[in-house]
């Protein structure tokens, strides 16, 4: 029993409220994806959970008691910081000792967590380097160890990932969703960029301005987006939201189709355009596709082998069991 | 070939100033190092010929030397003190987040501002003054006998003023490379169970470490060679003489030059010593 409640909770800076009351459930060993755009106060909500602002007003609870009030240090979780936070004067092996050094823990015990740790993220050969010696993703890694040391309730992630190269972030990503499988601690991980949230989310927390927009699995939220902003912001490359007469032969404000449930043809489809831009990817090929019927160009995948140039007409029809129909609040037609 | 042409034209432009830094050291280091052979006394027949390094001896043999050398580390030594450790706490509590933050911050810097002489005459005449100095009612409203400051504890005194005028410098220093810590290494103490102390002590501190190694040293080069402070207020009396200040009087109070060419030649030993001795304790904290 690990889980992680907030309660009403809100916090404002000033007469700036950045997150009106919200709640939200964390179970025991859930991976948990804070994502969203810039500013939409992902990582403040982290920081509250953390203890590191106080809450204005609501209730976080951890393991069902009521950590409000308690001092960060106590609440059990660990934290890894966008800059990392090494600190750059001692060795990695005081980096890492350093929570248990803090928590008065016998130079034994310290030792053997220590190189335990060490083991697992692949760090013992560089125990006695500076940070500063160490590659990004090195660095990153001692973060990490940081935080396994203490055995904590809790991992919180703040944008971990955004200070590493494309390459390195791949493979962090990896190790760090191995690492959940492996531990099975609950881990909180905010970040803006949604296909870190899609890989490694066992749910995910969609927020902007500070309100929760849609909680559920990456699939729940692929395949169901409860408004058009979640449906907008989680799939790459973004999904086509239409409006006008197209929507309104489906009953709806806005239609949204994702690129990969639009089939092209050069011989004939529902929709007439001409092709714009197309990037290759190898295995998929992303056209940008002008129709006159709609305002801004449709994003449509096709197969990597499938070569239209640029200027040719086509024809496109969508996959009306994808079709998403919104209101015009946004919100998901059912 | 671009690069040969370059660097030579590049030596040829920095040349000036290269040769202008070198005379203007080296001119003075020779005549002094000149006049410390001679027997010089300027109002008792001038140039009186070689005498090799009699005033060499001299110099180190009167009995005003040793107690000078321990005056001057003691006021160098007092003052770094002094100047670093309320250097750090008023760097601490001006980074914290307050009202009128701006002015307070000119205002601490303000000492630095004040001529050594004027500060000197200010401390003496109006703080510690036995009759009528600040300290001196002070003293009185509690009841007490005032200290005759700079007669009865004259080092403290001069200690003081010294480190008053000294310590702005430090502050300010100190408090950049505070403000250039990054927070997330606080907040990452604080969930690793660091308390306040401990935020200081193992966060803090390390980071200040090269801002309180340059603070050190330039402090050094600047109070081996007060002077003002102790000719305002002391004159050099009551165990006050520096080593700076027996030159002068070697010089102009016994009009001998060659004596305190001697004494010169010592200061910059001794200089060199302390520059040296600083560098192997703090100066590692100056690599990476």
């Amino acid at each position: 029993m690990k889980q992680i409640q907030l309660r009403q909770v809100s916090k404002s800076f000033g007469d700036v409220e950045v997150i009106p009351p919200l709640d939200l459930e964390i179970e025991d060993g859930e991976f948990v994806v804070f994502v969203g755009p810039s500013g939409c106060g992902k990582s403040t909500l982290l920081r509250l959970i953390a203890g590191l602002e106080d809450v204005t007003s609501g209730q976080v609870l951890i393991d069902g008691a009521d950590a409000t009030a308690i001092p960060p240090a106590r609440r059990g979780l660990a934290m890894v910081f966008q800059s990392y936070a090494l600190y750059p004067h001692m060795s990695v092996r005081r980096n890492i000792a350093f929570p248990l050094r803090m928590a008065g823990l016998d130079r034994a015990e310290q030792e053997r967590r220590v190189d335990e740790a060490a083991k697992v993220l692949n760090l013992t050969e560089y125990l006695d380097r500076r940070p500063g010696q160490l590659s990004g993703g090195q660095r990153q890694r001692v973060a990490i160890g940081r935080a396994i040391v203490r055995e904590p309730t809790a991992f919180l992630f703040d944008e971990p990932l955004s200070n590493l190269d494309a390459a390195l972030r791949v493979g962090m990503r990896l190790e760090i969703s191995e690492l959940h499988k492996r531990l099975s601690t609950t881990m909180i991980y905010v970040t803006h960029d949604q296909v870190e949230a899609m890989t490694m989310a066992d749910k995910i927390v969609v927020l902007q301005h500070g309100v929760i927009e849609q909680v559920g699995s990456p699939m729940e939220l692929y395949r169901a987006p409860r408004n058009t902003f979640v449906a907008g912001f989680i799939g790459s490359p973004r999904m086509n939201l239409l409006e006008g007469a197209e929507a309104a032969r489906h009953k709806a404000h806005t239609i949204g189709i994702r690129p990969e449930h639009i089939a092209i043809s050069t011989r004939k489809g529902d929709w007439q355009g001409v092709v714009g831009v197309s990037e290759h990817l190898g295995s998929d090929t992303f056209f940008h596709i002008n129709c006159p019927d709609f305002a801004a160009p449709l994003t449509v995948r096709a197969d990597g082998e499938l070569d239209l140039s640029y200027g040719s007409t086509v024809f496109l029809t969508p996959d009306l069991l994808h079709l998403h129909r919104f209101d015009d609040n946004g919100l998901r037609l059912t | 070939m671009a690069t040969q042409h370059s660097q030579s034209v590049a030596r040829m432009m920095m040349a000036p100033a290269v040769i202008l830094l070198l005379g203007w050291m080296l001119v003075p280091l020779t005549m002094t190092l000149f006049f410390s052979f001679k027997k010089y006394l300027p109002l008792r027949g001038g140039d009186l010929g070689w005498v090799g390094f009699e005033n060499y001896v001299r110099f180190v043999s009167s009995s005003s030397f040793w107690p000078a050398v321990a005056t001057t580390l003691i006021i160098v030594g007092g003052v770094l003190a002094i100047t670093v450790l309320l250097g750090i706490a008023l760097a601490l509590l001006l980074d914290q987040p307050m009202w009128g933050q701006g002015v307070v911050r000119i205002l601490v810097i303000a000492p630095f501002f004040v001529m050594p002489t004027v500060s000197g005459l200010v401390w003496k005449n109006m703080f510690m003054d036995p009759v009528n100095g600040f300290f001196a009612h002070l003293w009185r409203f509690f009841g007490a006998e005032p200290i005759q400051w700079l007669s009865q504890a004259s080092m403290p005194s001069l200690v003081m003023i010294v480190s008053w005028q000294w310590l702005p410098f430090a502050t300010l220093i100190l408090l950049t490379a505070i403000q250039s810590l990054d927070t997330e290494q606080l907040e990452a103490a604080e969930m690793d169970g660091a308390r306040p102390l401990g935020r200081f002590w193992f966060i803090i501190l390390p980071h200040l470490a090269r801002a309180i190694t340059v603070v050190i040293l330039i402090q050094t080069i600047f109070l081996l060679s007060i002077f003002a402070e102790i000719f305002v207020t002391t004159a050099g009396a009551f165990g006050t003489k520096t080593l700076t200040y027996l030159i002068f009087q070697r010089v102009l109070e016994s009009q001998n030059v060659g004596l305190g060419s001697a004494g010169g030649v010592y200061a910059i030993i001794l200089a060199n010593i302390v520059a040296v001795f600083l560098l192997r304790v703090v100066g590692k904290n100056l690599d990476a």
